[in-house]
């Protein structure tokens, strides 16, 4: 085993080489939510649709004059649904997406 | 668009570090209790009630917090994204380093062979590729960013793993296979990994007595160094970040390594099928490795029941591999007339059936194949179209599969729960 002058080994690091991350602003705020739409976007995990329908229950209950549009994800939660984010984008002015796991 | 995440609170470190990956470190998240699945509209409506477990602040007030609260010049202009790999650790004692490598998680938590320059050199000299030859990439799961890696650093992992010099070209084709032996899922999944063609015989491995058993050096070795070299060439495997298998997994070890027994098998090995050469050496991956069952032969009466009985043991999301000792699949000839691997093929895919209705209601059917079915994807769209009382085959035919190993000393054979991925040439790397 190679040893240094003190009696210490050198080894190698295990590791990879991570990406470089490219920085992201995020998006504007919103001053409120009265008299904007927000979409609840289920993202088809689990039982995430029960969880979405009970947040909007939850605007309708505390913030009705929050307007909801509630959303299923198109595809498996991982993929990327274009078609509904375009929607939003057009139509919505906040989204809640649930529920990550 | 201003957008609230909601996750549970399980994944609060994996969310921040994922979010750090993407470029947006100060990404704003909304937790709420593990879990939601199985949970009543009642017990999730008090969820949105409550408070958020991380935070202690009600759920909704941080979701409109979320929304509605002006960024600061750090969530506009994020920094410190600066990362880098040293290619040596800071001299050490032995002992030091041994617990430098336990600490920073680094190791299967078995002790390693230090992976000094000499030892390193010797496992390098193995191939003719350069040590600073790119091999590939490798990623926790799909949805998080994939870390490269060298000649070099795939040696550094085997040397750890105490593997010899001569496994160095499968443990390279498994490296650049792109395929993690170390996913990050919650279903606590392993690899498992099938040696085909004359590198078995040419390094030792085992596919009789005991083949996928701790009894030999390099089937043990090999598989260690894939899940050594996947948890640190990908950029971690630790719990709660990196890893979120709740339950673990004991085969993860060494990732069900062996080689299959071609000479006592009665089908084609199994790389032909993937389109390779008979004299070709081939390491084929598989994933998902979780569930297991197991019988004792082919009984001559009711064989046919008894495999449906263990086909239907597993969960339908995954496709089953059925791994055979020589016996049993001499018996799979004799008993069903399958000359050939195909046609036992197709009688699982014919009689692992179910009622339409009681298959789409798997859980991990309702995750990943619904959808797809949804969106048209075959056969799952057919399957969909189906009564809810219907028997439907719920194996995709392409993706059952076959392998033969075992020593004979009984007819004990076994259906892994096992999706395969991927077969990569060994020679490549010689």
């Amino acid at each position: 085993m190679e040893k240094t002058g003190n009696g210490k080994i050198a080894v190698m690091n295990p590791t990879g080489h991570p990406p470089a991350i490219e920085p992201l602003s995020m998006a504007p705020r919103v001053s409120g939510l009265d008299g904007r739409t927000v979409y609840l976007v289920d993202c088809r995990f689990d039982d995430g649709d029960i969880l979405m329908r009970q947040m909007g229950n939850w605007f309708a209950e505390h913030m009705p004059r929050v307007r909801t549009e509630t959303r299923r994800k198109s595809g498996v939660y991982t993929e990327r649904d274009a078609g509904l984010f375009e929607e939003i984008r057009a139509r919505g002015d906040a989204a809640i997406l649930g529920v990550g796991h | 668009m201003p957008t609230a995440s909601i996750q549970t609170e399980s994944f609060a470190d994996v969310v921040t570090q994922v979010a750090y990956a993407r470029g947006m470190p100060h990404q704003r998240f909304v937790f709420v209790p593990q879990p939601v699945m199985g949970k009543s509209p009642e017990e999730l409506r008090a969820y949105v009630d409550g408070r958020d477990p991380v935070t202690g602040r009600p759920v909704m007030a941080e979701v409109v917090d979320v929304l509605t609260r002006p960024l600061s010049e750090e969530d506009e202009n994020p920094g410190g994204f600066e990362r880098s790999t040293p290619r040596w650790v800071e001299p050490d004692t032995e002992d030091n380093l041994h617990r430098l490598f336990l600490e920073k998680e680094w190791t299967d938590r078995l002790p390693i062979v230090l992976p000094t320059r000499e030892k390193v050199e010797a496992m390098l000299a193995a191939t003719s590729h350069s040590p600073d030859e790119t091999v590939g990439e490798l990623r926790p799961t799909a949805t998080r960013e994939a870390w490269s890696f060298t000649v070099e650093k795939v040696a550094i992992n085997a040397v750890m793993a105490g593997a010899e010099p001569e496994y160095f070209p499968v443990i390279l084709a498994l490296a650049a296979s792109g395929v993690t032996a170390r996913g990050s899922t919650t279903s606590s999944a392993a690899a498992m990994v099938v040696v085909n063609g004359p590198i078995r015989r040419e390094i030792g491995m085992n596919s009789g007595i005991g083949a996928m058993g701790p009894y030999n050096h390099a089937n043990a070795t090999i598989g260690r160094a894939y899940g050594l070299l996947s948890q640190n060439l990908q950029g971690g495997s630790v719990p709660g970040k990196t890893y979120m298998g709740s339950q673990g997994n004991n085969y993860a070890y060494n990732n069900l390594t062996y080689a299959e027994n071609e000479e006592r098998s009665p089908w084609e090995p199994f790389h032909m099928e993937k389109g390779f050469a008979a004299d070709e050496s081939v390491v084929s991956i598989f994933g998902s490795c979780r569930a297991t069952s197991f019988s004792l032969g082919l009984r001559q009466k009711f064989w046919r029941e008894h495999v449906t009985n263990l086909l239907r043991g597993l969960d339908p999301f995954e496709s089953p591999t059925l791994v055979l000792d020589p016996i049993t699949a001499r018996q799979f000839v004799d008993r069903g007339g399958f000359d050939t691997k195909e046609k036992l093929i197709r009688w699982v895919h014919d009689n692992a059936t179910m009622p339409a209705a009681v298959f789409w209601d798997y859980q991990l059917v309702e995750n990943y194949l619904h959808p797809q079915a949804l969106n048209g994807v075959e056969p799952y769209a057919a399957m969909l179209a189906a009564a809810d009382d219907e028997l439907i085959p719920v194996f995709p035919r392409d993706k059952i599969h076959l392998v033969v190993v075992g020593g004979e000393t009984n007819g004990y054979w076994r259906i892994m729960g096992a999706n395969y991925h991927k077969s990569v040439s060994v020679d490549a790397w010689r």
